[in-house]
């Protein structure tokens, strides 16, 4: 009975409604929080370390709250609070079935506040980093506009981008989408700062290009990108359980397994430069998303 | 609840040193030290972290340097001295250039003494640095730190603790 969203969601908002949204913007950086712990500790087993705890990331965050807030200018602590707050959004839409195509660009600007604010200041470091991060969205946005366009057909006629639409679907959008799945997995390895694709900033390589955009934050301002990214590591889990809306369990597992294996491509490959980044994103993933959709077009889904 | 003792970030800034501490201090991150099971994360970014590390002994040209980099840590912060040179300017003490020490740039919490510092003196001195960071943190007032007074010379040498005179010659006691 609980393995199915529907049963659960009705629940909940039949108990109170807007709770739902509530507990999931509540939960979000915290499970984000575990598993960037958990992320921490595997890799740490994986090179043959003990690694910090599983909590380690909250105790960074509370520990950065509870430094002196130090900044240039204010316009770049306008960014980072934009940046939460358009994570925080679309937590907020897909809590409520809203458009993924909304989601899609809510979570675009978040990224573009990152790069704005990384703008702002005179620093090259940080400059060199939001012009990769440019080129990181030039290399995963057009995989996951085609994965929406992918969901968009999934759905029975007529179409819908609802969230709450995939939620009702009789089949797991897996059978329709078999192709996107890896593509939209690279795409989370780029969005997770992973290697090979960790160009713009790493969560390993603290002094290369000294962290790029995040080179000017500090302290309390520093907390808010990392919270922004609890948020950001949920919604990509999140979505990758979409793949299997219609039983929660597997769904869960297909995520999990997706975590997983981004642990191992981390730790398993060497960084690629900026443009072999995208030639390889553009080459690979995005012809494996191309496939996917003119496929469903050929079995009559248009 | 001791926040900052949980995450102390590091910053490790070389100020002329030979390397051998600096290698002893990365030694301290490898698999077989393991800091980061401490919380404890090597940044390259003044304005990220907790703790500056620094190696080498300071002279004229890098002294601004070193000021800047500390100046751009956010407070509560503290100041890790690695090795011999840092106390006294080391080998490098009767250098023309060789200010001898540290301290008289920046104010320093924690001196490891050595040439080089085992990884164990190195962690031992970090944890030393985390309750003065604490302390920090309380507003209390931290004294700085004292400098080594003795070193050890290897058991075939040694007769007994050799006491540093003020110029600091510490680390090569007996090559004239």
């Amino acid at each position: 009975m609980w393995s199915d969203w529907e049963t659960i969601s009705a629940f909940i908002s039949q108990a109170c409604p807007g709770l739902l949204t509530v507990i999931m913007v509540l939960a979000a950086p915290l499970v984000g929080a575990l598993l960037m712990g958990i992320d921490r500790k595997i890799t740490a087993r994986i090179q043959g370390r003990i690694g910090p705890p599983i909590l380690q990331p909250v105790y960074d965050v509370f520990k950065l709250f509870a430094k002196e807030p130090l900044f240039l200018n204010r316009l770049y602590i306008f960014y980072a609070w934009l940046y939460l707050a358009f994570m925080i959004l679309v937590v907020v839409l897909l809590a409520m079935g809203q458009d993924i195509l909304m989601v899609l660009f809510v979570h675009a600007f978040a990224t573009i506040a990152l790069i704005l604010g990384a703008m702002s200041v005179r620093s090259p470091y940080s400059r060199i980093g939001a012009s990769r991060k440019i080129m990181q969205m030039v290399a995963y946005e057009p995989i996951l506009i085609l994965f929406v366009v992918g969901i968009y057909l999934s759905t029975p006629h007529p179409h819908s981008f609802l969230a709450s639409a995939v939620m009702q679907l009789k089949q797991p959008l897996l059978f329709t989408l078999p192709l996107l799945l890896p593509a939209y997995f690279a795409a989370v390895v780029i969005k997770m700062e992973k290697s090979p694709f960790d160009v713009s900033s790493g969560h390993h390589a603290h002094q290369e290009l000294i962290r790029g955009v995040t080179i000017e934050y500090s302290g309390p301002f520093l907390a808010l990108i990392e919270i922004a990214h609890f948020y950001e590591v949920f919604i990509l889990f999140l979505i990758m359980a979409m793949f299997w809306s219609t039983n929660l369990w597997i769904g869960a597992g297909i995520a999990l397994a997706g975590f997983f294996a981004q642990i191992l491509v981390d730790n398993a490959s060497p960084r690629l430069t900026t443009f072999w980044m995208i030639r390889f994103m553009w080459a690979g993933p995005m012809l494996l998303a191309l496939c996917n959709i003119i496929w469903l077009y050929g079995m009559g889904r248009g | 609840m001791k926040i900052l003792a949980k995450s102390p970030w590091v910053v490790h800034f070389n100020c002329n040193s030979c390397n051998g501490c600096d290698i002893e201090f990365l030694a301290c991150l490898t698999p077989l030290y393991d800091l980061e099971r401490f919380g404890v994360l090597h940044i390259g970014n003044p304005k990220h972290a907790d703790i500056l590390v620094v190696t080498g002994s300071v002279n004229h040209r890098n002294a601004r340097v070193l000021e800047n980099v500390y100046l751009q840590i956010p407070d509560p912060k503290v100041v890790v001295a690695i090795g011999v040179c840092t106390s006294t300017g080391g080998i490098f003490a009767d250098c023309y250039n060789i200010l001898g020490g540290i301290d008289k740039v920046i104010p320093v919490d924690v001196f490891i003494p050595g040439c080089p510092p085992r990884p164990e003196a190195i962690i031992d001195g970090l944890v030393q640095s985390l309750e003065k960071l604490e302390a920090k943190r309380a507003g209390k007032k931290v004294a700085p730190a004292r400098k080594p007074t003795f070193t050890f010379r290897p058991p075939e040498e040694a007769e007994a603790p050799v006491t540093p005179s003020p110029a600091g010659s510490a680390g090569h006691g007996g090559k004239e």
